[in-house]
């Protein structure tokens, strides 16, 4: 960055937009954020073709009947408590905490099997009871919808045991910090669409 | 073993097959044996092939989109061969089953690999020079992008010598795309190929929108955005908030395909309809994320050749916008058809007809630059007049279309047809057609052959006419699209002049590789000296043809719209003195993209004929390549100031700081040969 640019940008008076190039921290996290919003508009499609297709059972199980809301209780807090050590884990590692970043970091793993857990024991119980996925138009969007939460769940827990790795070798890089920190606005976008699972598919079932 | 596959899938017993097969196995034997004779492989690994230089990937982008348009356009003479000869009882050369492939294959490639390479790559190539910055927000990520997008054609040409490729139409309805109906590898090359190359387009919206948002020089404000980065801005939103619903949709689909879902069945609730729904909520974006781009091009093209501000800027800024909000509204009219009642019906009607408006804004805008102004007559502009003609003419059929009762009688006609080519050649090709014309002196440092730039022109303007004028009378008549063979003889005159048109069309790409070559060879007499060739208004034609890979060695700092037209006019350039230059940063080259690729067409390739171990292979080596690039860092090189400083004065850079403080008269003296440019129209 040359003098000028330099002068540019510690330039108060100057807004935002005619400023120049932002800087890489800024950058990574606003391109992230994107990728979210086109994440989350996929999910829009899925719930979309779930709220088309939630009574389409022809002739087999309903949501009501399949549903054991206290289960999906304890999941849904599973998840959001996951959230909240997420966050004091980003909190730690802008602190240059390593210990603290791996402890909470770590708890939100565990909380994240827990999820997952719970879930794939759902899955199971519903397939062997004969409502599996072939079943019916709703319980193909059923497992579609809930199942691609569950994917993004698996790749953000494969994601933060890289970062861990990464913690480990790197230290906290900035290059480092940026991922685990895109890493937190995934988790928490994740948890967004929970409610909107929670809500939409368990709440909601007829 | 392997699935599915077998010797069988090889089409040994089709002689039109194995013909293409084998003349694509010659030319690329050719090519490579070529390029090792020369040993051109290293400079091809180093410059190109592993580059993260946005310019480089939007030259590669043009190129694959002009590689494809040959096999594109192949398809479609062979379907407007077959029609020319399928009259009464005569029944052409082409059976059903490859037909139904061939206009499939048509739809596809022309939209997914020429038309979306075309649009990305000008952007990638241009909108970062537009913006005055160094690369795009993530340059590892565009090259990663691009590979994808290559993987994806890679799938489609396979499908030619492996299997087959689906015989669905382009969008692959439901339920013929259902097992049940197209138990074949068909449709699954279709989805695996969108998929990764969908993936590719979801990439690089994020990376360019980025780029815009937040990497713009200093100075330039959103209002002092070149016109053409406020429609790759609108159409890179619009990638990013389409795109993902084309993924998820598929995604249901290969659900259905392979894992017994039923979403779109007609047994056990499915419902086909919904798909429709789902593929035109992504589709109609697609239309404009295609189409703003060329209007971006457009809008360049007339303000630099009229020597004028483009006029209206804001307006046309509201126009973009506009229409970008407004595609997400219309979807519903692809099929009224349907039957979801009057009420909605009307609704998408008329909100189809509401985007003739800012449509309307823009053609006035874009004539009203030119009036007053001393219109250059060069192949851009040649380019430009004839999608305004034409446009014009796509849009009004479109609005006729956009009457529910009137689309009863036109739905899935040779009208629909000829509307749809009409804007998608008229506005989309021949937008893309002017870009590369404008920005090839650019990219490369010397311009194309105008003569034959103009006889490019001419035969795709007279060819279009020739060729889609008589489908909509066809239509008209009742002739249906996807049609293999007809009764009426009377329909035959008439398919014969689009055959006639196709041919002469033909001659436009046969004359665009001679012009490339021509062009070439005459390099020397065409070298654009100054790196401004046009007198251009936006900063790309402030710096060498072609630039550095750092773009600028020092930011420009922005206070106009046409920013360095105004530096030109005011004599303002600011004179950097060698003491100036800095170090600069870039980011290196890494060949992740292509190794991606590779992994990512083994992976289509296995799932597409079930071979669970090759797929399970892909997959770890896609996830390795990506750990690999995850763990580097040193992702970026110097370039010392010194270096900066030597390219500048190597490439003139006294003789262009001249040229720049000159205002339009000591231009002239200075450059006596060069056309004469009056800021013509005074300034509005």
């Amino acid at each position: 960055m040359s003098a000028g640019e330099q002068a540019l940008h510690g330039f108060s008076g100057v807004p935002l937009a005619l400023r120049g190039p932002a800087p890489a921290k800024v950058v990574a996290g606003f391109g992230f954020w994107l990728f979210l919003l086109s994440d989350i508009i996929m999910f829009a499609a899925l719930f979309a073709a779930y709220a088309v297709l939630s009574d389409a059972t022809a002739g087999g199980p309903a949501g009501a009947g399949l549903f054991e809301k206290p289960r999906v209780f304890l999941e849904t807090l599973c998840l959001l408590s996951s959230s909240v050590t997420c966050g004091f884990g980003t909190l730690a590692m802008f602190r240059a905490d390593t210990r603290a970043t791996y402890f909470w970091m770590g708890i939100t793993f565990l909380l994240g099997v827990c999820f997952l857990t719970i879930e794939g024991r759902e899955f199971a119980s519903m397939v062997a009871a004969g409502a599996g996925p072939s079943h019916s138009a709703f319980l193909s969007a059923f497992f579609a919808l809930v199942g691609t939460h569950g994917l993004h769940v698996s790749v953000g827990l494969i994601w933060l045991i890289i970062m861990m790795l990464q913690l480990k070798t790197l230290g906290l890089k900035p290059m480092v910090t940026r991922r685990l920190y895109c890493f937190g606005l995934f988790w928490h976008a994740l948890d967004i669409v929970w409610i909107g699972v929670f809500t939409i598919v368990y709440l909601g079932a007829k | 073993m392997l699935g599915r596959l077998s010797w069988s899938a090889i089409p040994l017993d089709q002689p039109i097959v194995m013909g293409t097969c084998g003349t694509i196995v010659i030319v690329l034997a050719g090519l490579v044996t070529l390029i090792t004779v020369k040993r051109w492989w290293p400079y091809l690994w180093r410059e190109w092939i592993t580059s993260v230089d946005h310019k480089r990937i939007g030259v590669m982008y043009m190129v694959l989109g002009l590689v494809m348009l040959v096999r594109g356009f192949a398809d479609a003479l062979m379907m407007r061969s077959q029609l020319a000869l399928a009259a009464g009882h005569a029944l052409g050369y082409l059976p059903p089953e490859h037909y139904d492939q061939i206009f499939t294959a048509h739809g596809t490639i022309m939209i997914f690999f020429v038309a979306m390479p075309f649009v990305i790559g000008l952007m990638n190539f241009a909108m970062p020079l537009q913006l005055g910055v160094r690369d795009v927000a993530f340059p590892v990520l565009n090259s990663v992008s691009f590979w994808l997008t290559a993987s994806g054609v890679a799938l489609v040409n396979l499908s030619l010598f492996v299997g087959e490729f689906a015989r669905t139409g382009w969008l692959a309805y439901p339920p013929l795309s259902e097992l049940a109906y197209s138990p074949g590898v068909g449709v699954d090359y279709y989805l695996w190929s969108l998929q990764l190359s969908g993936i590719g387009t979801l990439l690089s919206g994020i990376n360019l929108t980025t780029t815009i948002l937040k990497m713009r020089a200093p100075g330039m404000g959103y209002l002092r955005m070149p016109i053409f980065c406020w429609t790759a801005l609108a159409s890179n939103l619009l990638i990013v908030a389409a795109f993902p619903v084309l993924t998820a949709t598929f995604a249901m689909l290969l659900l259905d395909r392979y894992c017994d879902f039923h979403f779109f069945t007609n047994d056990l609730g499915g419902n086909p309809m919904m798909y429709i729904n789902l593929i035109w909520i992504w589709g109609h974006p697609e239309v404009y994320i295609l189409i703003l781009p060329a209007f971006g091009v457009f809008s360049e093209v007339v303000a630099t050749f009229s020597g004028k501000p483009l006029f209206g800027y804001r307006s046309m800024v509201a126009a973009t916008m506009g229409i970008c909000v407004l595609s997400f509204i219309v979807w519903l009219h692809h099929f009224f058809t349907m039957g979801a009642g009057a009420d909605v019906n009307g609704f998408f009607g008329i909100a189809t007809m509401v985007i003739a408006v800012p449509t309307g804004v823009k053609v006035f805008n874009w004539l009203f630059t030119m009036y007053g102004g001393r219109v250059r007559f060069t192949v851009p502009v040649y380019w430009t007049l004839g999608f305004i003609v034409t446009f014009v003419i796509g849009g009004m059929t479109g609005v006729l279309m956009a009457i529910p009762p009137a689309d009863f009688v036109l739905h899935n006609s040779l009208f629909l047809i000829a509307h749809f080519h009409n804007v998608a050649i008229g506005g989309v090709v021949f937008g893309a057609m002017a870009g590369y014309t404008y920005w090839f002196p650019k990219a490369f440092g010397f311009r194309l052959n105008e003569r034959l730039g103009k006889a490019v022109f001419w035969c795709w303007f007279v060819g279009f006419y020739l060729a889609f004028m008589p489908l909509y009378a066809l239509g008209l008549m009742g002739a249906t699209r996807r049609m293999q063979h007809y009764p009426d003889t009377h329909w035959q005159p008439l398919m014969l002049v689009a055959l006639a048109g196709a041919v002469v069309i033909l001659i436009g790409v046969a004359l665009t590789v001679v012009q490339l070559a021509k062009s070439i060879r005459e390099r020397r007499a065409n070298r654009d000296e100054t790196g401004d060739p046009w007198n251009g208004r936006t900063l790309e034609w402030s710096m060498p043809s072609p630039p550095p890979a750092w773009n600028f060695s020092v930011l420009p700092s922005v206070e106009h719209v046409d920013a360095y037209w105004e530096t030109k006019r005011e004599g303002t350039l600011r004179r950097v003195s060698p003491g100036n230059f800095g170090d600069l940063h870039l980011p290196r080259n890494t060949p992740v993209g292509i190794f991606m690729a590779f992994f990512a067409v083994i992976l289509g390739f296995a799932l597409i004929w079930r071979i669970e171990w090759l797929a399970a292979a892909g997959l770890v080596g896609a996830v390795a390549v990506a750990l690999r690039e995850f763990w580097k860092t040193d992702r970026e090189e110097a370039v010392p100031a010194y270096e900066v400083a030597a390219f500048e004065h190597a490439n003139g850079f006294a003789a262009r700081t001249l040229a720049h403080i000159a205002n339009a008269d000591t231009r002239q003296a200075i450059e006596p040969e060069r056309d004469r440019v009056v800021v013509a129209g005074g300034e509005s």
